[in-house]
């Protein structure tokens, strides 16, 4: 049983090192805007070892300027956890991590709008034996909603101090400063009665935890209680696991049960309820508020049968519109910055491997890629604006019937939009799917939607196949969205075949609380944008910087003498030598080795075709936006035996290829970073390019077949 | 908040809930994950809950809960039972 008399925390082990604080609370009450506010930019992202779990850490400091570090745990509900977010919580506060010390002391941080669901998490943590804060956020919007929150007497009842809260507004932020600056901080004296069926088995359980697992007493009730309601326990890597006598006495209880017909983790979250309830009668009050929040009013539309179809078309166009024009001027500077940098290198350094390798594998490899950024971010800027307002769940809500048909569920439709401009936001938006088996398919189906990299191949094919002026547009607009439709309902068509084969589960839940509409704070946002890029760019930069060099090497070795042209040159490199090995397996797609060659260096970013198909070809200072010397050198292109290479059928077959073709070296790097393995990206090239192949072959063989 | 069980007959699934309409939780079922997520979201028996209305394809729902809104397919509403409200307001 817990200590009715609030103990102080031994204030020798805190008094030598700097203090841990943990930060916990429901997703949606404004953890992370409370967590920039106590830490500033003073922030670090990280992961857990072995989990895709993001780990950030910041440092505040207390009244009397002493570092106290705060480590902000992922947004849950329970602490019974269903995905591995959630795990990672339990397990930070269990002390059942061994890269993560127990925290000293936690915040909890609840909406206090809605505090009776908020406090469910919180009456789990007290349970911890640590010593807590009580944040109460939005008490303005609490205010402004009718409630009258009696802060006394919560902090009577907890026993604990509890600090009434603006974060967006930067107040209460000195209160819990002071708060967290204090040595004498209490435990709470909050009791509530277990259930009288169960609490034999959680004093056994407990005993057996401090017993054969060495926890603390408090700690070891916490776990007990927790091991009950924990169904399906989730583990994650970098967890300790339970002791077998532990375990044993626990699957013997839940046997008991079972047989007897007792419903205990019910039971037990009822009691949790009734003791908050009881809590809340005594500190909220109502005043009588009639009509339908403001959230209503804006959900009557925005989830409208009709309207709200209006309103997710307007946000898509705004989103794709900003992406493709916006982030323009800012690709065309980072395009002059690449190059000339590339230039002064070549410049400033002695002739040599050296050099080139800096400069034409290095600055021109990474480049390529840092072009996409603005996209990228725009794109980042997007989703946290969808997230933060609370649109995201309204965008799931409406789309979760279409994505239940290829059993999916709502919250995949937002990565997967995203992933028609960049695959790389979309698979890093799929954090927020539980379900592991979910967001794995979401992850290996997003780099089928055409994104904003395949353009510029599909441009080039589509001017190659019509190549007279005359062609009607229509036409060209019509190939270009059968490409759009192909990549879509390929991605559709292996999430259904994914989630009935190899990632069979449970049908996704979709218990999902729609959050109240809030203004997103444009610092949040923008903070979250570039956590993200750096994010992406740390964690991918250097397989792509690898890669790059690894491809540049490929077309540049062997050497070849000076005076030859750089057609020449290409053909005689190691990638030429590849092109030609790998033309028995595409030429009965209609490709020969030039376009071999092609494929394998747009390995690195599907744009990159453009500009090799330029270098095989002998065209000088071909560029994405004018193809019209290129086009012409196609369409001299030929078979040795004369037949012409570039006809209507191999351009439309080369499309299909990339359509389907895992043809990204930052995607399959930001996948093994989602995914923590190299077999889910491997797998994704093998699928995709086979798709691809064979796909193509229906299609040129089929074409040839009837005459084309 | 105890559960009353002499109003079993005028039970019906929160799957079948007319939109806009009140009721009681009654009864969960005991296990499955569905259930207990249910449960920690305050979903319990004797609760009451508001129909606050139904995705653009019917599916899935929305329901008011201890002063929040919560989603849920059909299919977990489905094994919802809940009292309907006399009250209407």
């Amino acid at each position: 049983m817990l200590n009715t008399n609030p103990r102080m925390d031994s204030a020798q082990t805190i008094d030598r090192r700097t203090p841990v604080y943990a930060l916990v609370g429901n997703p949606n009450c404004g953890k992370s805007t409370l967590f920039n506010a106590l830490t500033g930019l003073k922030q670090k992202v990280g992961n857990y070892p072995g989990v895709t779990v993001e780990k950030k850490t910041g440092t505040t400091y207390s009244q009397h300027g002493r570092p106290i570090s705060v480590i902000d745990l992922p947004g849950t509900y329970s602490l019974a956890a269903r995905s591995p977010d959630e795990a990672v919580v339990r397990d930070v506060l269990l002390g059942r991590r061994i890269d993560t010390a127990q925290p000293d002391r936690i915040i909890c941080i609840v909406d206090a709008t809605n505090l009776e669901r908020n406090l469910y998490l919180v009456h789990q943590v007290l349970d911890l034996g640590r010593p807590a804060i009580l944040v109460l956020n939005m008490m303005d919007l609490a205010l402004a909603a009718g409630l009258n929150l009696r802060v006394a007497r919560l902090e009577h009842e907890l026993g604990i101090p509890v600090i009434p809260c603006e974060a967006a507004n930067g107040k209460g932020i000195l209160e819990l400063r002071l708060a967290m600056s204090r040595m004498d901080l209490p435990l709470s004296r909050h009791q509530w009665d277990i259930p009288a069926p169960i609490a034999t088995a959680v004093s056994e359980i407990q005993a057996s935890l401090i017993e054969n697992d060495s926890k603390q007493p408090l700690i070891a009730r916490a776990e007990a209680l927790l091991l009950l309601t924990d169904q399906d326990v989730v583990r994650v890597a970098g967890s300790t696991p339970l002791s077998p006598v532990t375990a044993s006495i626990l699957a013997g209880w839940k046997k008991r049960w079972e047989g007897q017909g007792v419903d205990w983790s019910g039971t037990l979250v009822a009691s949790r309820y009734d003791a908050i309830s009881q809590l809340c009668a005594q500190v909220i009050l109502r005043n009588a508020k009639t009509g339908p929040s403001p959230s209503d009013r804006i959900d009557q539309v925005v989830v409208h049968p009709l309207w709200g179809w209006v309103v997710l078309g307007g946000i898509m166009t705004a989103l794709f519109l900003s992406i493709f024009t916006l982030a323009e001027y800012p690709m065309n500077w980072i395009d002059g910055g690449v190059a000339a940098l590339g230039t002064w290198v070549k410049g400033a350094m002695a002739p040599g491997d050296l050099r080139d390798l800096l400069t034409d594998g290095a600055i021109a490899g990474v480049g390529g890629i840092v072009v996409f950024l603005p996209q990228i971010l725009i794109l980042f800027f997007f989703l946290g604006l969808l997230e933060s307002t609370g649109y995201m769940a309204r965008a799931a809500f409406i789309m979760d019937r279409l994505m239940s048909r290829v059993g999916l569920n709502g919250k995949s439709f937002i990565p997967l939009l995203g992933s028609y401009a960049c695959a790389i936001p979309g698979i890093m938006a799929t954090r927020t799917i539980e379900d592991t088996k979910d967001r794995l398919v979401t992850i290996l189906v997003a780099p089928l939607m055409s994104c904003s990299a395949r353009l510029p191949v599909y441009l080039l094919m589509i001017a190659a196949l019509l190549p007279s002026d005359r062609v009607p547009v229509g036409a060209k607009v019509g190939l270009m969205l059968l490409m759009y439709s192909l990549g879509t309902f390929g991605a559709f068509g292996f999430a259904w075949l994914f989630k009935k084969t190899i990632l069979k589960g449970e049908p996704p839940l979709m218990i999902m609380e729609l959050p109240p509409y809030r203004l997103p704070r444009l610092k949040d946002v923008l903070l979250h944008m570039l956590e993200r890029a750096s994010v992406f760019l740390r964690r991918a930069g250097t397989i792509i910087l690898g890669i790059s060099i690894l491809l540049w090497f490929l077309t540049t070795y062997p050497k070849s003498a000076d005076n030859v042209t750089p057609q020449a040159r290409i053909a005689h490199s190691y990638a030429g030598m590849a092109g030609r090995a790998i033309e028995p397996v595409i030429q009965p797609l209609g490709f020969d080795w030039r376009i071999g060659i092609g494929l394998i260096s747009s390995f690195a970013a599907r744009e990159v075709f453009v500009s090799s198909m330029g270098v095989i070809f002998g065209v000088e200072d071909s560029q994405v936006k004018n193809t019209t010397p290129l086009r012409a050198a196609l369409r001299q292109a030929h078979w040795p035996g004369g037949a012409p290479l570039f006809t209507p059928l191999v351009c439309l077959t080369l499309m299909i290829y990339y359509v389907f073709a895992m043809q990204c070296m930052s995607t399959i790097a930001v996948v093994k970073r989602e995914t923590n393995t190299w077999r889910w990206p491997l797998f994704q090239i093998a699928y995709m390019t086979g798709t691809a192949w064979f796909v193509c072959l229906v299609v040129y063989q089929g074409g040839r077949a009837v005459g084309f | 908040m105890a559960v009353d069980d002499n109003r079993g007959e005028s039970a019906v699934k929160l799957s079948q809930l007319a939109v806009g309409s009140k009721a009681i939780v009654r009864a969960l079922p005991p296990q499955g994950s569905a259930a207990l997520r249910l449960r920690e979201m305050g979903v319990l028996p004797g609760v009451s809950i508001t129909l606050v209305r139904a995705a653009p394809f019917g599916d899935p729902i929305e329901i008011q809960v201890r002063g929040y809104n919560l989603t849920l397919r059909k299919s977990e509403a489905e094994h919802v039972m809940v009292e309907i409200s006399k009250a209407e307001t």
